[in-house]
């Protein structure tokens, strides 16, 4: 990924005492992003508003749109426009825009959208927290598609994680979901911004060679292939029908194979080089806890208490979602007794390493619907039963 | 102190969040420490009772919010009666002298009165209380210093009004000093 120093413009550098929804459209404007089409919804709506205030001093542009299809619409079109775009949401918003997150991902188009989760289904939970929504992130348009999903677990890194999701976003030409949640959104903490230049931006890569090689899409899985922008003079053409390089409609079953791999592809094939993962005493555990955003902060007080009495756990935070780290599960397996997933939901992400474990170690699920995040009481306790 | 806990409570209006936010910054931009702050956030913020929140450590705080409480600050009746009663012994409790009604003398809280808004409109409006009532709380607790609350303060108050909420501060803040002096220099 060949990266530049953000723009200074955008960049408030320092040390702030920041919410999470804060340092989300923060670290937006340092990457670049300079459109932010939105709706307002709890507990997201802290992020469209700072945004709102700091948009006329960076020159960007802030549009509250009449919902939310049309938000990620008219991100969609800005950002063929040339823009980098955002928008944030939560559950009953996300569900609105699930449709044309599919088109963002069919037109390869780079965007951000970043998911403060409540409790669900439906309105659910307004104001309470919840990590309920991340199977429909994954899996909520139809069809086959793939996207990358982040998940912090602070407002520190609500900032770190946005620059990154943009880098992804724009690398990849997909969509990247921040998937926090309104514990992580409301609560305030130290957050430092480091200065402009040490900020590693990917910056909007615009085809700019002769009009008779323009080619929008390239079905290689490598990433890093160029958006054709839109006023530019170039002939080409987006659509959500299963299309040619050029963008055009070529609805065979053959031109499906080559889209749809190439969309699955340019992220599996290089999930390697995506995923982050944050591990610690791993080697020699005999339990694995496996968690994500607020709720890995919950667990990390539930291992330390776990390892006072004796056990040996070890952590393994996902900090990215989606594509799943399949591989590092599968080492794991066989050598660890068992696998812990606390998460605040029914049993969402303890699938994927169910799948990934088979038989070969136990997995522990510790459930829990939203409202609260988990006593780490609970937590303690499944590592316990996950020893003996 | 390895982990405390603070809840700041009163009614709407009176800056009771802005209370948290101001000793927050302070301690995790100024005093060094870890401090992580949460509001009540539910439709009840929404009426008159008003709360937040925050959790300070010499470490990274890992549970966001209160279980054990060891200050409280209530700002108002409504605040005190539903609040009090989840302090530990030897707990702190800070009340706003003319709005709080104690229901007992609390033997086993360290009980700290102070009329914050009484002396905030000698100081020329009742929206400095918040303030009064932070320099009292910085004087009479061990939680944070005051010149890391000052330095906090540009950006959580209005330009125009930072000295006298400065002024506020050191109104609050020097009836603690005298308060501790009185109970024979003991701080708490």
């Amino acid at each position: 990924m060949k990266t530049v120093a953000a723009d200074p413009k955008g960049v408030d550098s320092g040390p702030h005492f920041m919410d999470g929804d804060h340092a989300l459209a923060e670290g937006a404007l340092a990457a670049g992003c300079r459109f932010f089409a939105g709706y307002p919804i709890t507990p997201s709506t802290e992020t469209a508003e700072r945004f709102a205030e700091r948009a006329p001093e960076v020159g960007a542009m802030f549009i509250q749109m009449e919902d939310e299809l049309a938000s990620i619409a008219a991100n969609i079109g800005a950002a063929w426009a040339g823009q980098k775009v955002m928008t944030v949401t939560c559950g009953p918003g996300f569900s609105l825009m699930t449709e044309n997150l599919g088109l963002a991902c069919m037109t390869e188009t780079p965007m951000v959208i970043a998911n403060v989760q409540r409790g669900g289904p439906s309105t659910g939970l307004p104001t309470l927290t919840a990590q309920q929504d991340m199977m429909q992130a994954r899996y909520g348009p139809h069809g086959d598609n793939m996207i990358i999903a982040l998940c912090p677990d602070s407002p520190q890194e609500c900032f770190d994680l946005t620059v990154e999701a943009f880098n992804l976003s724009e690398f990849y030409r997909v969509p990247v979901i921040i998937l926090t949640d309104e514990t992580v959104g409301h609560m305030h903490e130290k957050v430092v911004i480091p200065p402009a230049d040490q900020i590693k931006i990917v910056p909007r890569n615009n085809y700019s060679g002769p009009k008779e090689d323009c080619r929008p899409y390239k079905f290689d899985s490598k990433g890093g292939h160029p958006m054709v922008r839109a006023g530019d003079g170039y002939n080409f053409h987006i659509t959500g029908l299963t299309h040619n390089e050029k963008g055009y409609p070529v609805m065979t079953a053959e031109q499906n194979v080559k889209v749809v791999t190439h969309l699955m592809e340019k992220i599996n094939s290089n999930a390697d080089d995506i995923i982050r993962l944050d591990e610690d005493q791993i080697d020699g555990a005999d339990v694995v806890v496996v968690s994500y955003g607020i709720t890995s902060r919950i667990a990390v007080k539930a291992i330390q208490d776990a390892r006072k009495e004796g056990i040996k756990v070890g952590s393994l935070r996902l900090i990215t979602i989606w594509p799943f780290c399949e591989k590092r599960i599968r080492e794991l397996t066989g050598k660890v007794k068992a696998f812990v997933v606390p998460e605040i939901n029914y049993g969402q992400m303890v699938k994927e390493v169910e799948r990934c474990a088979g038989s070969h170690s136990k997995v522990i699920s510790v459930n829990h619907c939203g409202g609260a995040v988990h006593d780490p009481a609970v937590i303690l306790d499944a590592i316990r039963k996950a020893n003996q | 102190m390895s982990t405390q806990e603070i809840r700041f409570s009163g009614f709407g209006g009176q800056g009771i969040i802005r209370c948290a936010l101001i000793t927050g910054k302070a301690l995790s931009l100024y005093d060094d420490k870890f401090a992580t702050m949460t509001q009540a956030f539910g439709p009840e913020a929404r009426g008159s009772a008003c709360a937040a929140q925050l959790v300070v450590s010499d470490e990274r705080v890992l549970y966001p919010y209160i279980t054990h409480p060891g200050v409280l600050v209530a700002l108002s009746q409504e605040a005190y009666d539903k609040y009090y009663g989840e302090l530990p012994k030897g707990g702190i409790l800070i009340v706003e002298e003319d709005l709080v009604k104690l229901r007992g003398e609390h033997p086993d809280l360290r009980l700290m009165r102070v009329p914050a808004t009484r002396f905030a409109e000698e100081l020329g409006n009742r929206l400095f209380t918040n303030l009064v009532a932070l320099g009292f709380f910085t004087a009479v607790t061990n939680v944070v210093t005051a010149d890391a609350m000052k330095k906090a303060l540009p950006g959580l108050v209005p330009e125009r009004f930072l000295k006298i909420n400065v002024k506020a501060f050191d109104k609050g803040y020097e009836y603690g000093i005298q308060m501790n002096k009185n109970t024979r220099g003991e701080v708490l």
